[in-house]
C-alpha cells in the first residue's frame, strides 16, 4: 500500500471489503478461494470488523485466506474491528497492529498502535473533512474508505486537498449505517448479547427489517444495522478520477461477487456502458433494491441520477 | 459529582443555573452542534450573558461543538471554537479532530471535553485525544457497563462524564447514519437525528394514528393514545415475522439508583440530557437531581427526589440502559 500520484490514465481498482456478517468458516474460505481464482479484484480487506465475539470462529480462517489471496497476486489489508470493548479485543487490535500485514483502522483506538506506519483509515471512522485527513495522513494514513453518508462533493474537496491520501469509494452492498452496544439479533430472538447462541449466522446478508406498512427498510447485523437497499456507485472511470477517487470498494454479499466484480470491472473499463451495467447488477440476487442517493447528498436510500 | 445540565435556550440556561446545576452545556444556533433545531440554541451575545448569569451563580458553561466539520467549510467550526473562547467558555465540547486540533492550537486556556459523539469508550481511545489535543474530559458512549466504566477510570487519567438521565441514544453515538439513510440529514452532518422538517402524522383506515419519518411508517398510535415523536431507533418494525420495538422501547435514560455506583467507578460529573425541552422540564429535572445528589452526599433520604424524577420520563418508563449488563 503506497500513495503515488496517478496520472488519468491509471485504471481504477476495485477492492473487495471485510465480509461484514457471520458466515461460517468453510463459507469465508470458500469465498476468498474463489475471489482468488476469479474475481477481477485488485484488493481485498478481510478481518473480524463487527463482533468481536465472532473472532474465535473466523479468526483460523484467515491465514490460509491472506495466502490464497496474496499467491493470486491480491494485496491483502487486514480490517480491525470498529467498536472495540473489552481486554480481550483491545489486546488483539494491539498484537494486530504488529503484524507484517497492511491494515485498515475502523476505531480511533487503533491510531496510536498504528501511528507511524502505513495504515487505511475504514469508512467507520468520523473522517468528514479535510482538516482530519490531513491529522491522520500525518501519523500515516495512505488511503482513506469515507464514511457511506459523505456525499460526492465533499469527498472531491477533501481529496484535492490531501491528494497524499489515495480515496476508495464505497461503491457497492448493503450500507453499515449504525453500531451499538446492544446485539439486535439476540435481542430480536429473544437472547442475551452474553448468550447470543451466534444467531446472527442465520442471515448471511443480514436480517431484514420492515417498517409498519411493509416497506422493506434496514438490515441488522448483530450489533450493527445496514441499509436493506443495495448501494451502487455506477459512476464512469472519467468521472470517478475526476472526484480524485483512486478504487472501489465492493462489499461481500451472498450474491456471486465474481459477477459483481466482473460487471464493475467491465463498466470500468468501457467494455459495457451504465444501461447494461445496472441491467447486469439488477439481474443478479441482490439483498436489496439498489440505491445511491447518498452520493449526491440525499436520504440515502433514495435513486437517483448523479450528473456526471 | 459534577451535575451537568443543559440548556437549549438562555431562560433554560437561567432555570438550570437557579436550580442548582454544576455546570450547563449549550450550544450556536447552526449546524455546529448536535441540537440544531429550529428556535433553539444561542448566538454569541446570547451565550456572552448567559456565561455571566452561570458564573454569578457559581456554575460553569460548557459549549458543545460537536457536529464533523463541512468539508472545504471547516472555518464555520473553527470560528464557533474562537467565538466559545471569546465568551467565557469554561469548556468546549467537541468530537472532531478538525475542531479538537483548532482548540488545542489556538485556545489552549479553555478546556477541551471530548463529546460523546467521539465515540470513544477504550483507554486506548481515551488516551490518543488526551495526548494529542490536551483534552481534559470524557463524555463516555453509552455502550459501557458500570463495571467497565470502573475498569476505564483505572486506565486513564482523564475525567470522565456519563449520561444518566433523559432521551436514550442506542446506537453508538458519532456512528449513526439511520436518520440520514431516511431523510438525508444527519448527526453527524447536520447536527440533528430523525428531523421535525420529515415527519409526518396520518390515520389509516382504522383510526390509528401512524407516525413517519422520510415517508416510512414507524410507529402507530391507538386513537385517542399520545402519540410519540417518531424517532428512528424508538420506532416499531418488522423482523422475523414479529412486529414490536426492535431498536429500543420508547424509555427514557434514567441511572438515578445507579448515582452511587457511578461514583465509586469514579465518574466525575453527570450528565442530564434535554436541550429541546423547556424550562420547567429544566428547573424540575435539575432541582430533583440536585436534591438527590445533595441528599445522597449527607447521608440523607433520597426517595423523595427520585419520585420526583419519575414524573419526567418518557411514557413515565424507565431503563439504566447498558449501564447494567442485564440490559436487553
Amino acid at each position: 500500500m503506497s500513495a503515488t500520484e496517478h496520472s488519468l490514465s491509471t485504471p481504477l481498482e476495485l477492492s473487495l471489503g471485510p465480509c461484514l456478517f457471520n458466515w461460517s468458516a468453510e463459507r469465508l474460505l470458500e469465498f476468498y478461494r474463489r475471489i482468488a481464482a476469479e474475481a477481477p479484484v485488485d484488493r481485498v480487506y478481510l478481518g473480524e470488523v463487527v463482533c468481536g465475539k465472532r473472532m474465535p470462529f473466523n479468526d483460523p480462517v484467515w491465514p490460509e485466506a491472506i495466502d490464497i489471496l496474496e499467491k493470486a497476486g491480491k494485496d491483502v489489508v487486514l480490517s480491525t474491528l470498529a467498536q472495540p470493548v473489552n481486554k480481550r479485543e483491545r489486546q488483539i487490535l494491539r498484537e494486530q497492529a504488529g503484524y507484517d500485514l497492511a491494515i485498515e483502522i475502523n476505531d480511533m483506538s487503533m491510531l496510536p498502535a498504528c501511528s507511524g506506519r502505513e495504515f487505511a483509515a475504514g469508512p467507520l471512522l468520523n473522517v468528514y473533512n479535510e482538516a482530519t485527513l490531513a491529522f491522520l495522513a500525518e501519523r500515516g494514513a495512505v488511503a482513506w474508505c469515507p464514511p457511506v453518508e459523505l456525499p460526492l462533493d465533499a469527498i472531491q474537496k477533501i481529496a484535492a486537498l490531501v491528494p497524499q491520501v489515495e480515496v476508495e469509494l464505497f461503491a457497492f452492498g448493503r450500507l453499515p449505517l449504525a453500531l451499538s452496544s446492544r446485539c439486535y439479533h439476540a435481542r430480536a430472538h429473544g437472547l442475551r448479547k452474553d448468550s447470543c447462541q451466534f444467531v446472527c449466522d442465520q442471515d448471511p446478508d443480514g436480517m431484514d427489517v420492515a417498517t409498519l406498512d411493509g416497506r422493506s427498510f434496514l438490515a441488522a447485523n448483530g450489533i450493527q444495522t445496514l441499509s436493506d437497499a443495495c448501494h451502487f456507485a455506477g459512476l464512469a472511470s472519467g468521472h470517478l478520477q475526476a472526484l480524485g477517487v483512486r478504487r472501489l470498494r465492493l462489499s461481500p454479499h451472498t450474491v456471486d461477487m465474481v459477477e459483481v466484480s466482473g460487471l464493475f470491472r467491465r463498466f470500468l473499463d468501457g467494455a459495457i456502458d451504465a444501461e447494461e451495467f445496472e441491467t447486469g447488477l439488477g439481474a443478479l440476487d441482490l439483498p436489496g433494491p439498489l440505491c445511491n442517493a447518498y452520493l449526491s447528498g440525499e436520504a440515502g436510500w433514495k435513486r437517483t441520477v448523479i450528473p456526471a | 459529582m459534577e451535575l451537568v445540565c443543559p440548556a437549549g435556550t438562555p431562560s433554560a440556561l437561567r432555570a438550570a443555573a437557579d436550580a442548582g446545576a454544576d455546570a450547563i452545556y449549550c450550544g450556536f444556533a447552526n449546524e455546529t452542534n448536535a441540537r440544531n433545531f429550529p428556535g433553539l440554541n444561542f448566538s454569541a451575545d446570547e451565550l456572552s450573558e448567559g456565561v455571566a448569569h452561570a458564573h454569578r451563580k457559581g456554575a460553569k458553561v460548557l459549549v458543545a461543538i460537536n457536529t464533523f466539520a463541512r468539508a472545504g467549510d471547516v472555518g464555520l467550526w473553527k470560528h464557533a471554537v474562537d467565538d466559545a473562547a471569546a465568551c467565557g467558555a469554561d469548556a468546549i465540547i467537541a468530537a472532531d479532530i478538525a475542531v479538537l486540533d483548532h482548540a488545542a492550537a489556538n485556545h489552549p486556556g479553555t478546556r477541551l471535553h471530548l463529546s460523546v459523539q467521539a465515540a470513544a469508550n477504550t483507554p486506548e481511545a481515551i488516551r490518543f485525544y488526551a495526548e494529542a489535543f490536551g483534552v481534559k474530559r470524557v463524555v463516555l458512549p453509552r455502550v459501557l457497563t458500570v463495571p467497565e466504566i470502573a475498569a476505564l477510570n483505572r486506565e486513564i487519567d482523564v475525567e470522565t462524564e456519563v449520561f444518566v438521565f433523559g432521551g436514550l441514544c442506542v446506537m453508538t453515538e458519532g456512528r449513526c447514519a439511520l436518520s440520514s439513510y431516511a431523510t438525508g440529514k444527519s448527526p453527524n452532518l447536520t447536527g440533528v437525528c430523525s428531523p421535525p422538517d420529515h415527519v409526518d402524522y396520518r390515520e389509516d383506515e382504522n383510526g390509528q394514528l401512524l407516525a413517519r419519518l422520510g415517508g416510512y411508517t414507524i410507529d402507530r398510535f391507538e386513537s385517542g393514545q399520545a402519540a410519540g415523536y417518531p424517532t428512528l431507533c424508538k420506532g416499531q418494525f418488522s423482523a422475523r415475522g414479529q412486529t414490536g420495538y426492535l431498536f429500543e422501547d420508547p424509555v427514557s435514560l434514567n441511572a438515578f439508583e445507579l448515582l452511587d455506583d457511578l461514583a465509586k467507578a469514579g465518574v466525575t460529573a453527570l450528565k442530564i440530557e434535554g436541550r429541546q425541552r423547556g424550562k420547567a422540564y429544566i428547573a424540575g429535572v435539575v432541582g430533583a437531581f440536585r436534591r438527590a445528589l445533595d441528599s445522597l452526599e449527607s447521608g440523607g433520604d433520597a426517595g423523595p427526589a427520585i419520585a420526583a424524577l419519575n414524573a419526567f420520563s418518557e411514557g413515565g418508563r424507565q431503563t439504566s440502559g447498558s449501564y447494567k449488563k442485564t440490559w436487553r
